[in-house]
């Protein structure tokens, strides 16, 4: 309770923050905004080109041209959301260390920004792609809002890894060298770019482990497969999601004062 | 009522052989410790009342700033607690966290909501931190290309843009120029007499003594002496010399002022007078009187090379008049054990009137860091009084031929 009423008396510098973060990043570039949408647009269309031959076979319903880039799209934005949200928090702290030296604040400010923040570019992309899909006739109707709760676990998941991260990195700056590299494993690990059906038996029962797979599944059921998704296969994730949540406010509490020596 | 209470304060850091060694501590069962414990502060104890101002006073590295961050609650105390009533601000280092890249303005309303402000309330008074930083049309350009002094000015703005309840500023005013510091001191001052209650590191003895009603001296992460800022000044100077290594003595003397005595001993003060003309020893000095300062020493030691100083100061310790045989170009060399040696110094006494004090030093070298034999504060104490002369103030006597044409 006292979290949230900290939280509400430090709106003004979270809301500015955000904002001051987001104009930092366009301010001194020609294109600006459009930088948002050029790099996941890239990377959709190199994924395209290249798989679209190779998974056309194996797509069911093949008929629609477009049905490989939705499916694609849908995976990589959310996945997009959630490694801006884990990486960013992950190395928040120490990329704050200048102010958390000089000015007493409530540190949970830090991440909510990351939070928010990677929200906003998550918003913004994510509405183009919406209207594309109105565009383009393939809006999927009302298992559209599926999404929502699909994001808040993915959101809750990502900053839960994130702060358990972020403050494990100021003691071992190992932490976040490790997690660049275990990310990348991560996404070609979740059948983002393929379909979870092309993989062996025996490699499709170890992905089960994987928190990130459902949720990534469910966005591309409800956008790509334009049905709702399987809800009983999202208490996994919410449950790791929640723990590690637990795990992040346990290690913030403990090594808060420690970490302040260490920065 | 008080408005900041320190009890036991005690701060350490925890030291590890290597980073394994903290993993090591944090994973294996049973948590057993693999970390020394580095004590930078220990059992510190104050307590303010709103209004009052106190100055800490250290040797660099003696925790002073350790301690303005855990009363500003950057880092957390290992032991004991800070009790703050009311809002605090602190200007800890350079700037407040501003980030070279957004322009002053921005920096100026982001510190602000870190300390809490919303927008709104910082709109209203950002016209008035704009005011007093004096930055121009600095202050759309971004900080980066500020001089120090500049995001001093700042700082300094917005951190006092509100009366806070505490103020801490760690050395922080050192950076502006003399412009600013009394523009700054005036606010604190202004400030003080509405209740604000001011902690403030420096190193600039005219400052803690003009501002601050007290001060402690922080010595090896301790607490070493707490009174009057001209006491703890003088202290302070006497631990400069002394670096650890001699004994530092206090007398009081009969007037109630605490007198320091330190040094290694190899020459030892025998007697310090101020003599008339006619050779009678005096206390109290005419206006312009001839006057000369007999210091009699003793060599207790063989050594190489002496120097002796003397520094005339006025009653709030602030220096009117010192040198010493090395400038003077009569440094004594070669002097053995058991010698003693008699030093006259012949000068007008061209003083304001008020009460003075003479602080010998006894050293090699142009100053006393290097080797330091004997240091004494006042070792003679004065009066001034007019007797001859028409009314004039301040501390010098500049002997006025007045002619005026019409």
């Amino acid at each position: 309770m006292k979290l949230i009423q900290s939280i509400w008396n430090y709106r003004g510098f979270i809301l500015g923050s955000v904002k001051r973060d987001f104009q930092f990043k366009y301010q001194n570039s020609l294109l600006g905004i459009l930088w948002i949408v050029l790099q996941p647009l890239s990377m959709i269309l190199v994924y395209t080109l290249i798989f679209s031959q190779v998974m056309h076979a194996k797509f069911p319903g093949s008929t629609n041209p477009l049905t490989y880039s939705i499916y694609l799209c849908s995976g990589i934005l959310a996945w997009g959301l959630f490694s801006e949200i884990s990486t960013r928090a992950t190395n928040t702290f120490i990329e704050n260390a200048n102010l958390l030296k000089k000015i007493n604040f409530p540190r949970i400010c830090l991440p909510i920004i990351v939070v928010l923040n990677a929200a906003l570019n998550f918003f913004i992309i994510f509405s183009l792609f919406t209207f594309f899909l109105l565009l383009s006739g393939n809006f999927p109707g009302v298992t559209f809002f599926a999404v929502l709760p699909l994001l808040g676990t993915l959101i809750l998941l990502a900053i839960g890894v994130g702060i358990s991260l972020g403050v494990l990195n100021v003691f071992f700056r190992d932490v976040g060298q490790f997690f660049t590299i275990f990310l990348q494993f991560w996404f070609w690990l979740t059948p983002i770019v393929y379909l979870k059906s092309i993989l062996p038996e025996w490699v499709q029962m170890w992905i089960a482990y994987n928190p990130m797979e459902p949720v990534i599944a469910g966005f591309q059921q409800t956008i790509a497969g334009q049905a709702w998704p399987n809800w009983i296969s999202l208490l996994y994730p919410l449950g790791v999601a929640l723990l590690a949540c637990i795990v992040a406010a346990t290690l913030f509490r403990r090594h808060v004062g420690d970490m302040m020596d260490e920065l | 009522m008080s408005s900041l209470i320190v009890s036991g304060l005690g701060k350490a850091y925890k030291q590890y052989a290597s980073r394994w060694a903290r993993l090591a501590e944090w994973i294996t069962p049973g948590h057993r410790t693999r970390h020394h414990l580095h004590w930078v502060l220990q059992d510190i104890n104050f307590t303010l009342k709103p209004g009052e101002a106190m100055g800490i006073i250290g040797i660099n590295g003696a925790g002073k700033s350790t301690l303005l961050k855990m009363i500003a609650g950057t880092i957390q105390p290992t032991l004991g607690e800070i009790k703050v009533s009311g809002k605090l601000a602190a200007l800890l280092e350079l700037g407040m966290g501003f980030h070279p890249d957004f322009t002053g303005r921005e920096n100026a309303m982001m510190a602000g909501q870190l300390l809490g402000h919303t927008a709104d309330e910082m709109q209203m008074v950002m016209s008035n931190i704009l005011d007093f930083a004096e930055i121009g049309e600095y202050i759309d350009q971004p900080v980066r290309v500020y001089s120090s002094g500049m995001q001093m000015r700042l700082a300094f703005s917005v951190a006092t843009a509100f009366r806070p309840d505490v103020l801490v500023v760690d050395e922080a005013l050192s950076v502006g120029d003399a412009y600013f510091q009394h523009k700054s001191f005036e606010r604190i001052r202004q400030y003080r007499a509405l209740g604000t209650t001011l902690l403030i590191v420096s190193h600039d003895k005219a400052a803690i003594q003009s501002i601050c009603d007290r001060a402690i001296l922080i010595n090896g992460g301790q607490l070493a002496q707490e009174g009057k800022p001209e006491d703890i000044m003088n202290y302070y100077n006497a631990l400069l010399a002394d670096k650890g290594r001699h004994e530092i003595k206090f007398n009081q003397t009969s007037s109630g002022q605490t007198q320091v005595i330190s040094g290694a001993g190899e020459a030892s003060i025998q007697s310090v007078r101020l003599l008339n003309s006619q050779g009678q020893a005096i206390e109290v000095v005419g206006v312009g009187q001839a006057v000369a300062l007999e210091v009699m020493i003793r060599i207790n030691q063989d050594i190489p090379e002496l120097v002796m100083g003397y520094l005339v100061k006025d009653r709030l310790g602030q220096d009117i008049f010192g040198s010493n045989t090395h400038h003077l170009q009569q440094v004594l060399h070669g002097l053995v054990k058991g010698e003693e040696i008699t030093f006259a110094i012949k000068f007008p006494a061209n003083l304001g009137v008020g009460s003075y004090s003479v602080a010998i030093a006894l050293h090699s070298a142009s100053n006393h860091i290097a080797n330091n034999y004997e240091w004494r504060e006042l070792a003679v104490i004065f009066s001034v009084v007019n007797m001859q002369y028409a009314e004039f103030i301040g501390s010098s006597w500049l002997n006025p031929a007045l002619k005026i044409t019409r």
